[in-house]
C-alpha cells in the first residue's frame, strides 16, 4: 500500500464521514462545519488527481465564500437544535430507504461495467495546471465565461432585490 | 487509482446528499445537501478527466491537454453554484422573515 492509496482512503473516509455528519447533526452550525471538512477532503482529492487549479478554486469559492454565507445566514436566524423542525419517523425512514435503494441500484449497475480496467491518473499529467486550463478557457470557452459574468450580475441584482425590505 | 473506486465514492456522497434532502425539513440543510450532490458530480468529472488522460496519454503523448474540458465543466459548475447559493439564501432569508421558521412544510401552501 503506497502513499497514494493511503491518502486516497484517508480522504475518502474523511469525506464520507463528515458528509454523514452533515445530515445527522441536529445543530445547523455543526452541519456547516462538517460540510467545510467535506470540501477540504474533496480538495485533497483534487490535489491527489493533480487538478491543482480546481483544488484552490474549491477551497476559495466553496469552503471560503459559500460556507461563510451559510454561516452568516444561520447566525442571523439564530437557529439551534431546539427550534429544528423534525420530520415524522416514517417519512424519515422512507427517505433513508429510497436513498439506500438508489445507491444499491447504481452500485449493482456499475460494478460489472467495463471500466474496471481503467485507471484515473493520480499525481501525473499537466491537465489541471492553470496554464493549460487558462489557454482553453480563454480560447474555446470564452463565450460561456462571459455569459457566466452576466449570470453573476443578475444573481447579485436578484439577491439584493429579494433581500430588500419592501 | 482504479476509476471504479472514484465512481463509488462519488455515488456514496451523492446518495448521502439525496438522503439528506429527503429526511431533513430545515431549508438550509436541504440546500447544503444539494451542494454536497454538486460536489460529488465534480469529483466524478475530475476523475473521468484524468481517466481520459490515461487512455489517450500512451497513444499520443504530445497531447497534454486531454481532459481539459471536464475540468472546465467543473469550473463552470462551481460558478453556477455560487450564483445559485446567493439567490437561494436570499429566498430563505425572505421566507424566514415572513414565517419566522425555515421549515419547508410551511411552504406546502402557496397562499397566505
Amino acid at each position: 500500500m503506497n502513499i497514494t492509496q493511503i491518502l486516497f482512503w484517508f480522504l475518502t473516509v474523511l469525506a464520507i464521514g463528515s458528509s454523514l455528519m452533515v445530515i445527522t447533526s441536529r445543530n445547523p452550525v455543526y452541519s456547516v462545519l462538517s460540510l467545510i471538512v467535506t470540501f477540504f477532503a474533496l480538495s485533497g482529492h483534487y490535489i491527489l488527481l493533480n487538478a491543482q487549479f480546481l483544488a484552490i478554486v474549491n477551497l476559495i469559492v466553496y469552503a471560503g465564500a459559500i460556507m461563510v454565507l451559510f454561516l452568516f445566514v444561520i447566525m442571523l436566524m439564530n437557529l439551534n437544535a431546539e427550534t429544528e423542525p423534525q420530520k415524522n419517523k416514517w417519512l424519515r425512514f422512507a427517505g433513508i430507504i429510497a436513498g439506500g435503494c438508489f445507491l444499491l441500484v447504481m452500485v449493482a449497475a456499475l460494478r460489472d461495467a467495463d471500466s474496471r480496467a481503467a485507471t484515473a491518473m493520480t499525481t501525473y499529467g499537466e491537465t489541471g495546471l492553470i496554464q493549460h486550463l487558462g489557454k482553453v478557457l480563454f480560447n474555446e470557452y470564452v463565450v460561456p465565461f462571459e455569459i457566466s459574468s452576466v449570470l453573476f450580475l443578475s444573481a447579485m441584482v436578484g439577491a439584493v432585490v429579494l433581500g430588500k425590505k419592501e | 487509482m482504479p476509476i471504479n473506486l472514484y465512481i463509488f465514492v462519488a455515488l456514496a456522497l451523492f446518495c448521502i446528499g439525496v438522503i439528506g434532502v429527503l429526511t431533513r425539513r430545515n431549508a438550509i440543510i436541504i440546500f447544503m445537501c444539494i451542494e454536497l450532490m454538486l460536489n460529488a458530480v465534480n469529483l466524478l468529472l475530475v476523475a473521468f478527466s484524468k481517466m481520459h488522460l490515461a487512455e489517450m496519454g500512451s497513444a499520443a503523448p504530445a497531447l497534454a491537454n486531454n481532459g481539459t474540458d471536464a475540468q472546465l465543466f467543473v469550473f463552470f459548475i462551481m460558478v453556477v453554484a455560487a450564483a445559485e447559493v446567493t439567490v437561494g439564501l436570499a429566498i430563505i432569508v425572505m421566507m424566514y422573515r415572513n414565517t419566522h421558521s425555515v421549515d419547508v412544510n410551511f411552504l406546502n401552501r402557496l397562499k397566505n
